[in-house]
């Protein structure tokens, strides 16, 4: 815009994991159309998701999951001034470069939909635009950001409003952080190879005592306390998926869960936006369910 | 001396963690009580609409309103700038900024995050080199106010800016791996 004559370095490690950063304490709202998107925005989103479906609606409806019509990303794009998300199908490189070309600003390779590759994850370094990966564990979480995701959400179990399987994978990943920390130097290679995991990634996880990249909480958020609890737990921000806009007012629901995951630590907080918010969305058992989603992705 | 941090959302973590470097006690604020004590606040990068609308539902815009104009010091990084700015473009109409210093800013004036970047930045009034300057979905400084003081210019637009005591930038210094910045800003404090 005002003619490129000073060097710039765009797609650095710098600004890809800088934004994630900037997301920090915020909720990523899943939205489905610009008037879900505006809903977000008002209630103080930090970024929204932009989808066809939500996870709920996938799971009802089965079949193929695949990135968005680029016209619904272009409409929400169009109706909000926060980031805008979208997914694409696990290793699925060609729906990710098309997302990098509708000027997304981060790609998430997600297990909501359905994947494309059995084998292998895309190679994240090759794009300009930043990628958040899903993970269960601590060995899942390295292998991505060893193919260049800038963002780490633990999994949980998406579309169910059951916060069990994130509180599970939040547990693996920080509690297996921890033990790597204070485990002896020379056992660090064993941990590599155990975790599938470069061993210099591995390295740097005992030296600084958390991942290299902001790491986000997603699966089964719905209600403010959930977001307080998995922030407690240690994740730095959340992701909404069903739990806004399948739940009874969403508008309330969006506020008050925005306002929990900033105040999570001060209950007095969490109990005044917790009032009133009528009917969060209907749960599901993870037992009663056909397709895990969390298990999508290796 | 003790240097609040807003802390409602965003990256005020990296700025907390400079300030440890740096040897200066740190304190995050999320609510009126957390301001009472703070001898200047770092207002840090993250949605500037998600933390305006946080300054009202905390009960914090009023507070910080009066301690700015009573001539609390203020750093504001990215989306700090943009609150601190006395008029915001390409905004939202609610978006109502403190303004403590006299500018009007642009959000998302270099597009996307597709076209977020890091350049060299030459900053008058610090010594020992180009500082680096990481530029995310990064605001414009789009006019200027005659007490304002131009501190660094990225391709002639600035970049850099102090009036007074309140300091603001396009780019993030908490993410600059570099103290000098906010070393600089606090210089003056004690």
């Amino acid at each position: 815009m005002w003619g490129m004559s000073e060097p710039r370095a765009t797609g650095t490690a710098r600004v890809k994991r800088g934004l994630a950063e900037m997301l920090r304490g915020g909720v990523i709202m899943d939205v489905v159309t610009p008037e879900q998107a505006k809903i977000a925005e008002d209630a103080g989103a930090a970024a929204v998701m932009a989808l066809e479906r939500v996870p709920a609606d996938i799971r009802r409806d089965g079949g193929v999951a695949r990135m968005s019509d680029p016209s619904m990303i272009e409409g929400i794009q169009a109706a909000v001034t926060i980031p805008v998300m979208a997914k694409c199908r696990i290793g699925h490189f060609a729906e990710a470069q098309v997302l990098e070309a509708l000027g997304v600003d981060y790609v998430d390779e997600s297990e909501v939909l359905t994947p494309a590759d059995e084998a292998y994850h895309i190679d994240k370094w090759a794009f300009t635009v930043p990628f958040v990966c899903g993970a269960t564990n601590l060995g899942e979480a390295l292998r991505r950001i060893a193919e260049g995701a800038c963002m780490i959400r633990s999994k949980g179990e998406a579309g169910t409003g059951n916060i069990v399987e994130a509180v599970r994978h939040l547990r693996s990943i920080l509690g297996d952080i921890k033990r790597l920390t204070v485990a002896p130097p020379e056992e660090r290679f064993g941990w590599a190879k155990e975790l599938r995991a470069p061993v210099e990634l591995v390295q740097e996880v005992a030296e600084r005592g958390e991942l290299p990249v902001p790491m986000f909480c997603a699966g089964g958020i719905a209600t403010p306390a959930d977001a307080s609890l998995v922030m407690q737990m240690g994740a730095q921000a959340v992701f909404v998926g069903s739990g806004i806009f399948k739940s009874e007012l969403p508008e309330v629901m969006a506020k008050a869960i925005v306002e929990a995951t900033t105040h999570y630590a001060d209950p007095s907080i969490i109990a005044k936006v917790s009032r009133g918010l009528g009917a969060a969305m209907p749960g599901a058992e993870i037992a009663g369910l056909d397709v895990k989603l969390a298990e999508r992705g290796w | 001396m003790k240097v609040g941090v807003l802390a409602l959302q965003g990256a005020f973590r990296e700025h907390r963690e400079v300030l440890d470097a740096l040897g200066v006690d740190a304190v995050e604020v999320r609510t009126p009580e957390h301001l009472g004590g703070a001898d200047a606040l770092i207002l840090p990068g993250g949605e500037s609409t998600t933390v305006s609308r946080l300054l009202d539902t905390s009960g914090l815009r009023a507070p910080l309103a009066v301690a700015l104009a009573d001539g609390l010091p203020a750093f504001g990084t990215c989306a700090g700038l943009i609150l601190l700015a006395r008029e915001v473009l390409d905004g939202r109409p609610d978006q109502v900024p403190l303004a403590a210093v006299d500018l009007a800013a642009r959000r998302n004036a270099y597009g996307r995050q597709v076209d977020s970047f890091e350049a060299p930045l030459a900053v008058r009034a610090l010594s020992g080199g180009p500082f680096p300057g990481v530029f995310i979905r990064a605001p414009a400084i789009v006019s200027l106010g005659p007490h304002v003081e131009v501190l660094a210019e990225h391709d002639g637009e600035p970049v850099l800016a102090r009036e007074g005591a309140v300091w603001v930038s396009t780019f993030h210094p908490e993410l600059a791996g570099d103290l000098r910045l906010h070393e600089r800003f606090l210089q003056e404090l004690t």
